[in-house]
């Protein structure tokens, strides 16, 4: 069940949210469409679902073409960040929509229903209505509802962007599990990197309406195939005209030759983490390390100290300068 | 706000309550109270003189009908239009939704006066070529639905285009990746949704509706027995010094509309709370 992406342009008025973009999804995997607001990866994920439609390229689910296909003839199911709940209908007649409109036999219905409700965990709230939900249950039921069509393909537009910041994480743990379980294939839709590189099988990076880089989590992280990716996957900072990992930097007090010399300007504690900023002649190197490391080297705010990368460590050519990325 | 509430000085708060007590009092609960006393005031002789006089049955039956029949299509192409203004972008879609608006701008006795023009019997645009098929408008029930219509127009659009506006498109959307098509999805979703907004346009219509007077009053006619209605009625009792019989009359077309929003505002809350 796979998706085959050729070709794929749209534009909304003067503003290009997809240019040219090609992409092959394959069969049963979580696949992550990431990249900043309002670079065209929603767009793509809606072109995919038959909400919106492209002006240029062909879109392929399972090998059928369905570019001209309207939305509920795809046979995929979507989550909404804001959850599109049915406000009216029970949690259970929710979840049921789909086999209705299938005009599913009621016992075979309420079988799978309840079969779905368990898997979501709310089996207990199968008589309420979405109102009387949490955020975090609504998305749930939303999920359940998506899937109890049996779908190709699952889609998910920033599904957690809703919740805070631990149901969030719960239900990203929880939508991996989910996902071993079901083997439906599954795109999702973030901009949350670390949400990306903690669930997904395959990352695909998208910034103004192009694909920068297509990968595993740690091919991204490893290999960028430029600063974008490096930038946006993870923290930077720049040494030497390069930008390096904050945590692939060491420091040395000891002239050890091949390091940039330079003054501490601040230290930052964040819980296990140090970050100390040296000022390296007109570059301000962002280095982390741990608490025990920072407090062997015996350094303050003022102190001289050597930066130079620890081997092995990944850099990319920086094509512009921009100030340091803390983070 | 319920704290900035409290911390107002009762005096303060309790001629503002006196205030609009009094206002309310002087222009709509004194009036009306008074129309309903003098109904009253010999008993109910002159209702019984109204249900018994067959051309007061005939207008109020009229009436009715008028006024259920414009209903009936307000309602439909209300909602239609509705569902036009907000979820379709097309060019004329600002001045489509002036020109709804407009029934609430233009008096009504213009839009009697410019029915005529257009479905006149004698040199209206269509009238007379409809009238030689054998269709009388004008000074028939046609136009004054025609023209109940109109000054109703706006009334359910107006109560459905914020609702539409505030649930968005997801919903449907959401339906339409189930599986649903538009009319699935209409009956589904939309129309649940929407459904009280409806329901307080059709009440609305249907006041405004029974209570259509300038508009009617110009292309019905005013045949008695035929094509007059019960406004029309009670200003034909007032002018003729028939003050009982034009009090019953206008009792019985206020208390339709009073009946219909307190039905309305009694089963409202119930369905939200649950």
């Amino acid at each position: 069940m796979s998706i085959e992406i050729n070709g794929v342009g749209k534009q909304f008025g003067d503003f290009v949210a997809l240019d040219d973009v090609s992409l092959h999804i394959p069969t049963g995997q979580l696949t992550a469409l990431l990249g900043p607001s309002g670079g065209g990866k929603s767009t793509l994920l809606r072109i995919i679902a038959g909400l919106e439609h492209a002006d240029r390229g062909r879109v392929q689910i399972e090998g059928l073409d369905a570019t001209h296909l309207p939305a509920q003839k795809r046979n995929v199911g979507f989550v909404f960040q804001h959850y599109a709940a049915f406000k009216h209908l029970t949690v259970y007649r929710n979840v049921a929509f789909g086999l209705e409109i299938r005009k599913v036999p009621k016992q075979q219905m309420r079988t799978r229903v309840n079969e779905l409700l368990e898997l979501v965990h709310l089996s207990q709230f199968a008589d309420r209505l979405p109102s009387q939900l949490s955020g975090g249950q609504r998305q749930r039921m939303a999920l359940a509802r998506a899937l109890a069509v049996e779908p190709n393909v699952l889609l998910l537009d920033e599904p957690f962007g809703a919740l805070d910041a631990k149901v969030r994480k719960e239900l990203r743990d929880w939508l991996r599990r989910l996902h071993d379980e079901v083997h439906v294939t599954t795109v999702f839709v973030t901009h949350d990197q670390e949400e990306a590189l903690e669930v997904a099988d395959e990352i695909v990076i998208i910034n103004e309406g192009r694909i920068e880089q297509i990968g595993t989590p740690d091919q991204l992280y490893d290999e960028p195939a430029n600063d974008f990716v490096m930038r946006f996957i993870g923290p930077v900072t720049e040494l030497g005209g390069r930008l390096v990992r904050p945590h692939d930097l060491e420091l040395v007090v000891t002239d050890p030759g091949d390091g940039h010399y330079g003054t501490v300007r601040r230290v930052v504690r964040v819980g296990y983490e140090v970050r100390v900023e040296i000022q390296a002649g007109a570059e301000t190197v962002l280095v982390t390390a741990s608490r025990s490391q920072f407090q062997d080297l015996g350094i303050a705010e003022g102190s001289p100290v050597w930066v130079r990368p620890q081997r092995g460590a990944m850099s990319v050519a920086s094509s512009q300068k921009i100030p340091v990325a803390a983070g | 706000m319920v704290e900035a509430r409290r911390r107002q000085p009762t005096a303060l708060r309790w001629v503002f309550r006196a205030i609009v007590t009094t206002y309310l009092f002087l222009l709509v609960a004194g009036p009306v109270s008074l129309v309903v006393r003098h109904t009253f005031a010999e008993g109910l002789t002159d209702l019984q003189g109204i249900a018994e006089d067959p051309d007061v049955v005939h207008a109020l039956r009229l009436t009715v009908v008028v006024a259920l029949v414009s209903v009936v299509i307000n309602t439909v192409f209300g909602v239609g239009i509705s569902l036009l203004l907000v979820r379709y972008e097309f060019p004329g879609r600002r001045l489509l939704s002036a020109f709804v608006n407009l029934p609430l701008s233009v008096s009504p006795i213009v839009v009697g006066l410019s029915l005529v023009l257009v479905y006149g019997g004698r040199n209206g645009w269509f009238g007379p070529t409809l009238e030689a098929a054998g269709f009388q408008v004008v000074f028939a029930t046609p136009a004054i639905v025609m023209a109940t219509v109109f000054v109703a127009l706006p009334l359910v659009v107006r109560e459905v285009v914020p609702v539409l506006q505030e649930v968005g498109v997801e919903q449907e959307q959401a339906a339409r990746s189930l599986g649903a098509g538009s009319l699935q999805t209409f009956r589904r979703i939309t129309l649940p949704t929407i459904r009280w907004a409806v329901v307080y346009g059709v009440v609305l219509s249907l006041a405004r509706s029974l209570g259509e007077f300038g508009a009617v009053k110009v292309v019905s006619g005013n045949v008695l027995g035929q094509t007059r209605t019960a406004t029309l009625v009670v200003e034909e009792k007032y002018l003729n010094f028939d003050q009982g019989g034009a009090y019953a009359t206008a009792f019985l077309l206020a208390s339709i509309s009073v009946a219909c929003i307190v039905v309305v505002s009694i089963i409202r809350p119930r369905e939200q709370r649950s």
